[in-house]
């Protein structure tokens, strides 16, 4: 573990002694003491909590809103044949789209609100979910199903008791894609749209050539991202703790 | 023929709705020009130049960035699965720097390249280059080891080794991590062009967008949104061909 944060430790050293060396102007790279100094002065006034907050509630609404309803998506698409029919040629080719590219036209249809974000992000995050739904409930076990039928579950039962829960690595690793996925999504809406939130602060930091700022964004932003990716390793971790893949750890 | 047909019925379904409602007036025409016109107006614009320019300035900074980050990041991943020191150094940064949500580079790489190719080419390059390095890294880490000591055996030199037999058999999961480095390249390449740029297809669409010419930018949007798909779709097509030798 120690060993695993020197790298870390040397390229923040690395980071300071480039930056004090005077090679680049401190406008092109701030001191990390400095980004530093800047984050706990955010903090002190509460911009950093207020950001966070937002940028969160933003990215974490759209992405449970992507979760339910993709997960739903592609349960109905396992079941109902029209369902399928109707939605396997969107899913198909609006997955490798740049879905980025509508926000113009999500802004010009719900306006400069939060709405408008949280809409960018479902749009984006809801592809991974629904696909490796519907991969995970493809690839359940037939044994499994047969066994469940000969036993008398109901279709109801077969669903929530066997075919979820065996989906479900599959599912989990569609939502481990889609959550960074709700963060970026959530932060470039954010820069494009500006006001508050830490995408917001960074484009008018960066509007006023305002250097620390933009690198203390940078930090905050990806001590986010990699608090997010790691809840969600764990939360993996606990779901299936029944799971093999889990046991073999 | 009919197959295909019957397979993309709802997306011209869509299509027909979306004109229908447009033209009933059940929406304003500028929230939803009718398709119609979108199509007049994607003309209109490849007619007068400005479609091709602006694409193949987003062309070249795609393909810039994507480029250095496939050689850079499969370099980067093979040396990490095949030498120890690099793994112990590059390993935690990598793993540290993989979550970080892309985009928060936009501002900085203004900062320090200006608002022209070099930030998005730079841009595409960073965000890009870690899937490359964890898809070589997991596949050339997985390379068998009876095939690197037979290969060594039979007295191919290290760098031979690499060439003929851990890069073969990295080659699935590298090709995979290209592919979702496709994506995000798309992903950086518009979000940048729309927030900063004066050139590219992203910053023609807030052109167009800030003047009131929906039509038109629906048009573009949706010209970015194929880009993105056949893509992605030439490159399962050349994955598939590529990896035609393991069947």
């Amino acid at each position: 573990m120690i060993t695993r944060l020197v790298p870390i430790v040397l390229l923040a050293l690395a980071w300071e002694a480039f930056a004090r060396a005077g090679a680049v102007t401190p406008f092109m790279l701030p001191r990390l003491s400095d980004v530093a100094l800047r984050i706990y002065a955010d903090a002190a006034t509460g911009d950093l909590a207020i950001n966070t907050g937002l940028t969160l509630y933003r990215a974490l609404t759209g992405f449970l809103i992507a979760a339910v309803a993709g997960i739903a998506l592609g349960l109905a698409m396992e079941r109902n044949a029209f369902a399928r029919w109707f939605f396997d040629p969107l899913i198909s080719v609006g997955f490798p789209m740049p879905k980025i590219a509508f926000l113009p036209i999500v802004i010009l249809w719900l306006g400069f609100f939060d709405v408008t974000k949280i809409a960018m992000v479902v749009l984006d995050a809801i592809f991974p979910v629904v696909t490796a739904t519907l991969a995970g409930l493809a690839g359940v076990e037939r044994e499994l199903i047969w066994s469940a039928r000969n036993m008398g579950a109901s279709p109801r039962a077969l669903m929530w008791q066997v075919m979820l829960p065996a989906a479900l690595p599959q599912i989990m690793t569609g939502l481990q894609v889609a959550l960074p996925l709700a963060l970026i999504v959530a932060v470039v809406a954010e820069m494009q749209m500006g006001g508050y939130g830490l995408g917001g602060a960074m484009m008018t930091a960066s509007r006023f050539a305002d250097s620390r700022g933009v690198f203390a964004g940078i930090v905050e932003i990806g001590m986010v991202g990699l608090a997010l990716v790691k809840a969600m390793a764990w939360l993996r971790f606990r779901l299936l703790a029944w799971h093999s893949e889990t046991q073999q750890q | 023929m009919k197959g295909a047909l019957v397979r993309y019925l709802p997306l011209l379904i869509l299509a027909l709705a979306w004109e229908a409602v447009a033209r009933l007036g059940l929406v304003s025409a500028l929230a939803l020009p009718p398709l119609s016109q979108v199509v007049g107006a994607w003309l209109d614009l490849a007619r007068d130049g400005a479609l091709l320019g602006n694409a193949l300035a987003s062309l070249y900074r795609a393909s810039a960035g994507l480029a250095l980050a496939i050689v850079i990041g499969a370099a980067l991943g093979i040396a990490m699965a095949r030498f120890r020191p690099i793994d112990a150094l590059m390993g935690p940064l990598v793993e540290l720097f993989y979550p970080m949500p892309k985009s928060a580079l936009i501002p900085v790489t203004v900062l320090w390249l200006g608002f022209g190719d070099g930030s998005k080419i730079l841009l595409i390059f960073l965000g890009c280059m870690l899937p490359v390095t964890l898809g070589a890294f997991n596949g050339a880490r997985g390379a068998d080891a009876v095939l690197v000591w037979s290969a060594r055996s039979m007295g191919a030199g290290r760098l031979r080794v690499l060439a003929d037999v851990v890069l073969p058999s990295a080659l699935p999961e590298l090709l995979n991590g290209i592919r979702t480095a496709l994506a995000l390249a798309f992903i950086l390449l518009v979000s940048s062009e729309l927030i900063v740029a004066q050139q590219g297809l992203g910053y023609l669409i807030g052109y167009l967008g800030a003047s009131g010419a929906y039509a038109g930018m629906f048009a573009v949007v949706l010209t970015v949104a194929l880009l993105g798909f056949a893509a992605d779709r030439a490159y399962g097509a050349l994955m598939r061909r590529a990896l035609q030798w393991r069947e």
